[in-house]
């Protein structure tokens, strides 16, 4: 067995394969299916200048063939168990899942490890997807609200290669080429540099022989040097207007946040939840369901006061410090300044005065609650390994709930007057023109 | 107490009770979690708009959890978010739901907060006019987005203006300024009626617990069956005909391609269903998908689907390209129906996708909220309790004939509705 290292912590097996690929498995036997997610630790961050979108696009390259599946046989494999099968990119991550029934298993890992080892990268795929890519970016720029984000991110950083969106700037779509992604390809997918998560009505013991089979001869390698840009201080707000045609105004708040790593990260969940309402921490599933928030501080301030027509905040784990973003839809006719003024004067007062007693205890019963609802799938389960593995260790995620039952008053507070300062803001209006 | 109570021994097996004023309850109890989907669907969606107030259902379904009898929209508020509950309000042709997911400790306070909203709101004025404010921006969004654009211009095309499927399910803002507290008690009066309600509850709590808790907190609420609805169903269009809807603010133009298909309760809806899987559906979007996406790289999506409707609903092709590919795209979808119109699915493909669509029951049904979703739509559609397990019997049955069939009756180009919204400005063949 080349798997060196064991260890048991709650329902989760941990093994190490001897190329460094990391395998977490988790025996459920609720439903008769199962699930794979492998997990790189690649993502929008790993780009340089010229390069943006790189990992995304190779992301998409990924479904296009291997040595042992030919291009025409990559639908069909998964499809035949009545599977799903799905990835996607971000800043810190790639990530690849199947889930079917439970007899397609050795399926999954079979196209895992040759995801992993032997993609094709043929010249035309290539071609096809830069196209398919644009299509993906300008689809989202027909939102307002995506396009706003996107200016944000770009001015709430100036150095952090978090800057630049996930797909990627439009000029660099237009010119990288097919070595440029099979290099970035090479280097980055290697078993040292990945998690394999299985989730399902499976023997844990038969999945781990199958997964030494198909990937204990794939050889490790060194992924060499990522940039290691760290965002300097902020020295002021900052401010970003996007102008363009449209019926509709949005306002967007950034504030740096810590990384999920940070002993600030929990009480910043827990000011979000005060503020927007508990959302969890599960990016494939939480954004998916609304947030228990009628009664948060920012529905009161804006919604409730016919100033939005709605309200999200956003805060999850990422492996360096992100930024947590209040976003808020003006009603017709309300000018962004007296959204942004009342929106502001939440902010400032939390900073000032932290929260109260009530809304901790909702905060942290809520963040229960969510985290009990997100665990209603081996695919979410799996994820959260998976997710946490990548941006830190996966026992994180274990550890969360009684990291939020011991989240103070004081902690709170704290967080809220250091975060949510004017000097760590940028504020971005999408200001509809006229023509 | 129970009018009728009925369980299903194999597969599923949810329980289905009715009380005795004719509210149905659907329950399956599964213990994974310690938690609970309660889903109420009320028979009240946007076709029961009045045509003289397009929106109405919608609106109901933005004011209904603000404020009843018993308890103020703070109030409210405060009893669902200090139990971390989100209730999810959403409107479709034929109803209005209401889904939340609880602890299961929470499930009596949860449900009895849940048929408060349900059985008496009252719309306060102040209420009704922050909510007006939150509906006229999501009409301005929506008129600022290519797909809805697109996806609003063909269903009006294919059902005409004004009727129950043409109109937008969200009104107009012309209708919406003139919504007020005494048209939505006058619609609340009308539609939500005991026997209009089905409450599915799936989760930690059993069947049992699920009934008397129903009966406690609904079995008192008396009222007549509503009237129910008849919608006259437009006859389908005998030429192709297109519009093009500029916007040219837009980065990248939406096109709904589609036509008037099958009534959910047609014995061919089975073939149908599996002719729109192989034609937009299977993999990355069935032929359309392979022809449009992987094969000539012009969108990011591509697909088709067929709506369960008590009438003929939409089959649809919907993709987004960039204003240059317009063009070519409608010509790859009137190639790829022509095709299968002519020639049907090869044995290949119907019998993967039966594989895929049997395969997946089990995925379908491992949430609360999928399987809650499920035994809505099967007590919605009258498919019985039985139906996941008829399921694979159901598919498997239909003939590569039959499918083909399907696809000569329902995807003439020559009789297509095609609308493209979105930095375009040209014309359409």
């Amino acid at each position: 067995m080349a798997a060196v290292e064991e260890r048991t912590d709650s329902a989760v097996r941990e093994h190490i394969l001897d190329n460094g690929l990391r395998v977490l498995i988790q025996e459920v036997h609720t439903a008769p299916l199962a699930t794979v997610w492998a997990w790189y630790r690649v993502g929008s961050k790993d780009e340089g200048p010229g390069m943006t979108g790189v990992s995304h696009w190779v992301e998409h390259m990924n479904f296009r063939g291997s040595t042992n599946i030919p291009r025409e046989k990559v639908k069909g494999i998964i499809e035949q168990f009545g599977g799903y099968w799905n990835g996607y990119t971000w800043i810190d991550q790639t990530t690849y899942t199947e889930t079917a029934t439970r007899d397609a298993l050795d399926h999954m890992l079979f196209i895992e490890a040759e995801r992993m080892g032997s993609c094709l990268y043929d010249p035309e795929d290539c071609e096809a997807e830069r196209t398919i890519i644009i299509s993906e970016l300008q689809g989202g720029e027909n939102d307002p609200d995506t396009l706003l984000d996107q200016e944000l991110t770009a001015t709430a950083f100036r150095a952090h290669p978090y800057r630049h969106p996930t797909i990627g700037w439009l000029p660099d779509l237009q010119t990288m080429t097919r070595d440029d992604l099979y290099g970035h390809y090479r280097r980055f997918y290697v078993p040292n540099n990945a998690t394999l998560v299985i989730v399902g009505d499976i023997d844990a013991n038969a999945a781990m022989r199958d997964v030494v089979k198909r990937f204990g001869s794939i050889p490790a390698r060194d992924v060499g040097r990522r940039p290691t840009t760290k965002e300097p201080g902020q020295l002021g707000e900052r401010r970003v207007t996007v102008s363009r045609r449209g019926t509709t105004a949005y306002l967007k708040i950034a504030h740096h946040a810590p990384a999920g790593d940070d002993p600030e990260f929990v009480p910043m969940l827990v000011l979000d939840a005060v503020l927007t309402g508990a959302k969890g921490v599960n990016l494939w599933a939480s954004f998916r369901t609304p947030p228990p928030q009628r009664s948060a501080r920012l529905y009161q301030a804006l919604v409730n006061t016919g100033l939005a027509s709605g309200i999200g905040g956003s805060i999850v784990p990422t492996s360096e410090p992100f930024v947590y973003t209040i976003s808020a839809t003006a009603t017709e006719g309300t000018p962004l300044e007296r959204l942004e003024e009342a929106a502001v004067a939440a902010l400032d007062r939390v900073a000032r005065e932290g929260v109260t007693p009530p809304e901790l205890t909702k905060a942290k019963t809520q963040l229960r609650a969510r985290l009990v609802f997100e665990n209603d799938s081996i695919t979410n389960i799996a994820h959260q390994l998976g997710y946490f593995a990548t941006v830190g260790r996966w026992q994180d995620f274990h550890a969360l709930p009684g990291r939020i039952e011991a989240v103070t008053l004081e902690q709170v507070a704290q967080v809220a007057a250091k975060r949510l300062s004017p000097m760590n803001r940028t504020i971005g209006w999408f200001e509809p023109a006229d023509e | 107490m129970s009018a009728a109570s009925t369980a299903i021994p194999r597969g599923l097996a949810p329980t289905r009770h009715v009380l005795d004023n004719g509210l149905t309850v659907l329950s399956k109890h599964t213990p994974v979690t310690p938690a609970v989907t309660i889903n109420a669907s009320i028979r009240a969606g946007a076709a029961y708009d009045p045509p003289e107030c397009p929106g109405l259902a919608h609106f109901l379904s933005k004011t209904i959890d603000r404020g009843t009898a018993a308890r103020t929209a703070d109030q409210i508020a405060e009893a669902l978010d200090s139990r971390g509950v989100s209730l999810a309000t959403a409107v479709t042709r034929q109803v209005l739901s209401l889904t939340c997911t609880c602890l299961t400790e929470d499930f009596e306070a949860i449900l009895a907060q849940l048929a408060d909203i349900i059985i008496q709101p009252v719309f306060p004025d102040a209420e009704v006019e922050s909510r007006r404010g939150e509906v006229i921006t999501l009409i301005r969004q929506d008129e600022d987005n290519p797909a809805p654009v697109a996806v609003d211009g063909l269903m009006e095309a294919l059902y005409g203006n004004g009727h129950p499927y043409g109109r937008r399910l969200r009104g107009t803002v012309e209708a919406v300024e003139r919504i007020d507290s005494a048209a939505l008690r006058a619609f609340h009066q009308a539609r939500v009626r005991p026997a209009s309600v089905s409450v599915a509850v799936v989760g930690d709590v059993d069947p049992q617990r699920a009934a008397d808790a129903a009966a406690r907190v609904f079995g008192n609420w008396k009222s007549a069956p509503a009237q129910p609805l008849d919608i006259t169903v437009p006859a389908s269009s005998a030429e192709r005909r297109t519009r093009v809807i500029p916007m040219m603010n837009k980065a990248q133009a939406d096109i709904a391609y589609g036509f008037l298909a099958i009534a959910r309760d047609d014995p061919a809806y089975y073939a149908y269903w599996l002719m729109n899987h192989i034609m937009g559906q299977y993999s990355m979007g069935g032929r359309l998908g392979d022809s449009i996406r992987e094969r000539q790289g012009m969108a990011y999506y591509v697909y088709s689907s067929l709506d369960q409707s008590p009438v003929p609903g939409p089959l649809m092709v919907r993709a987004g390209v960039s204003a240059a590919n317009v063009s070519r795209t409608v010509a790859s979808i009137d190639e790829e129906l022509t095709s299968l119109a002519a020639d049907g699915p090869t044995e290949q493909e119907l019998l993967e996708s039966k594989q895929y669509l049997i395969g997946s029951m089990p995925r379908t049904l491992e949430t609360n909220a999928g399987i809650a979703a499920f035994l809505q739509s099967a007590e919605f559609f009258g498919l019985g309790l039985d139906y996941d397990v008829r399921v694979p019997a159901l598919l498997q049955a239909v003939t590569r004939d039959e499918v083909h069939a399907a696809a000569r009756r329902a995807v003439d180009p020559a009789r297509a509705t095609i609308v493209v919204a979105g930095p375009y400005d040209g014309t359409l063949e």
